[in-house]
């Protein structure tokens, strides 16, 4: 759906040039739900508005929605649907209004423009908003309107940027909810730009950490987290926690997937592959030697941990 | 024809919303009928010193003056409104539509240009009903000075406020502009009876024989040079100020 080589974006200003994006590689497949990851001044939103058509790349060159580009800007133009951070819609319009012009600068014919308006506040929960002003919607409505206004189209492939900033913490769960229906329901494929870890974590298939204009690391949230750092797990056991560590690191320890013990008073830090796997495995070797074990809990590495580990800082600075 | 579309569902649009707030037409027709009500008539006796065409009353003097400066000053603060659509992200949602560049711009002017034609009939019906008389084909042909005007001014006016990005340095640009346009236009009192400088330095601005056409419009002399070089005049900047416009709204960052 969208394959993009070493897009490249150099801002002038005075004497300064600033690269805002130095060489993107990107290659998303249709109905994929793919996130783009990064602190702000990453580069996401000027990645963004290169795949747009908004902003002529400075090098680099991409096949968007099946249309090159740089030759068929009109081409990319009608087969994708494209939401700002901004949102885009007009505070001195009606909802309706604003669904409906939006179908018809795609081409819709008006009866279905107001056809496709209907299934949309449907879909968004927006029945009954249709004659109220834009200025006078709610944050969460008229974030909910501006994925609407993306998607008049129907277009197979959509980009979000920062979909949930400035929502409440309900209203954005709320969206991914709607997000994650767009895609089941029309398999539509999905490009957002977040720098919630959470968002990122619930939603995206997939995920690109961008960092200076560079993509740094890819992967799904999983394997992510997993390439990164490992998985944790913490044991508590009720006698001599050598014992417990002597039967884990001798015996056990390849079929656990063991990279390193930390011991603790009664408590034992394990860093393991993949905890998941890991835990029987654990449980059975401990009940074998007869250590008793008093708790047992295993923590996953964020994606906060995923970009510390990649970047050597942590995107909750960036969010402070 | 597409663009004719494009600009159609932009101009609807844009119609639909002003006249949910018509507070500005009105705001904007109140100030040449109290310019024309509470100052045209202190022209009465001047009209018939040296300097003014002869036998001219002072409704043919001040009416003509009045639409151009209600085609100058009615579209030239549009550009605030194009801000706040750039601020809310309008501008650039429309532009990742398939939508025509040109339609953007186009469905704006329109909208201006049939709400200072609107405004322009009232004013007129105000003159007529004051004393007014002039010939049906001048106030044709006023007419089509107006909506040149509208479309010079509003092109303009859009363009600078996508250039500019922001109402604090639009308004101060906008007035310093304005102020010497109309005091070098001839607009209040004919440039004629100005010191021989004044009527010099008057002639670089454009809207001075945008003025001088008009009146000759309005008293029936079609046969002057006046009328005819005003309108070259008016096409000219609408020309200028509308390829302005294109490019500024087909630029990649607008």
């Amino acid at each position: 759906m969208i394959t993009a080589k070493g897009l490249k974006r150099t801002f002038r200003s005075r004497k300064k040039s600033v690269e805002a994006v130095r060489g993107v590689d990107l290659a998303v497949a249709p109905g994929e739900i793919v996130g783009f990851l990064g602190p702000n001044g990453a580069g996401k939103t000027t990645t963004l508005r290169m795949l747009t058509t908004l902003l002529r790349p400075t090098a680099g060159e991409a096949t968007i929605a099946g249309h090159d580009l740089l030759s068929d800007p009109g081409g990319v133009r009608r087969r994708i649907g494209y939401v700002a951070q901004a949102g885009g819609t007009d505070s001195g319009a009606k909802v309706e209004e604003e669904l409906v012009q939006q179908g018809r600068l795609y081409r819709l014919p008006a009866a279905e423009a107001r056809r496709r308006a209907g299934v949309l506040r449907e879909q968004l929960d927006l029945n009954g908003l249709e004659d109220r002003l834009v200025k006078t919607l709610s944050g969460g409505q008229r974030r909910r309107l501006d994925i609407a206004m993306g998607l008049v189209h129907e277009p197979p492939l959509v980009f979000l940027d920062e979909p949930t900033t400035g929502l409440d913490p309900q209203s954005r769960a709320n969206m991914w909810t709607h997000i994650a229906r767009v895609r089941s329901e029309l398999n539509t494929t999905v490009f957002l730009t977040t720098h919630y870890l959470e968002e990122a974590d619930a939603l995206c298939d997939r995920i690109l950490v961008i960092d200076a204009g560079e993509i740094v690391a890819e992967g799904t949230p999983d394997e992510l987290k997993r390439r990164v750092s490992g998985d944790i797990i913490t044991l508590e056991v009720g006698g001599d926690p050598e014992d417990a560590r002597r039967v884990l690191a001798n015996g056990a320890g390849q079929a656990i997937g063991l990279r390193e013990v930390d011991v603790r008073d009664q408590t034992l830090r394990l860093t393991v592959t993949e905890g998941d796997r890991a835990l029987p495995a654990i449980m059975r070797e401990l009940d074998g030697a007869a250590v008793e074990l008093a708790s047992i809990r295993l923590h996953r590495p964020t994606l906060d941990d995923v970009f510390l580990t990649v970047t050597g800082r942590s995107l909750r600075d960036e969010q402070a | 024809m597409q663009t004719l579309t494009d600009t159609w569902l932009i101009f609807k649009g844009q119609l639909t919303k002003s006249l949910r707030n018509p507070a500005w037409v009105v705001i904007g027709l109140m100030q040449p009928i109290l310019y024309f009500a509470l100052f045209g008539p202190l022209l009465k006796n001047i009209v018939t010193m040296p300097g003014f065409a002869r036998g001219t009353t002072w409704q043919q003097f001040f009416v003509p003056a009045l639409l151009v400066q209600l085609g100058l000053f009615g579209a030239a603060f549009v550009g605030f409104g194009i801000v706040a659509e750039w601020r809310e992200g309008v501008i650039e949602r429309m532009r990742v539509t398939p939508a025509s560049r040109l339609s953007l711009l186009l469905g704006r002017v329109l909208r201006d240009v049939v709400t200072l034609v609107v405004q322009s009939l009232v004013l007129l019906v105000v003159g007529l009903l004051f004393g007014l008389r002039a010939p049906v084909a001048g106030i044709a042909l006023a007419f089509v000075f107006v909506v040149l005007l509208a479309v010079a001014m509003a092109s303009f006016s859009y363009a600078l406020g996508l250039v500019l990005k922001s109402e604090d340095s639009l308004a101060p640009f906008l007035n310093s502009i304005m102020m010497p346009v109309l005091l070098l236009s001839g607009i209040l009192l004919p440039m004629t009876i100005a010191p021989a400088w004044l009527n010099n330095l008057s002639k670089i601005n454009p809207f001075r024989y945008v003025v001088d056409g008009m009146r000759e419009a309005f008293l029936g002399h079609y046969g002057t040079s006046s009328v005819w070089v005003g309108l070259a005049v008016a096409v000219a900047v609408a020309i200028v100020c509308a390829a302005w416009g294109t490019r500024v709204f087909r630029h990649e960052n607008a």
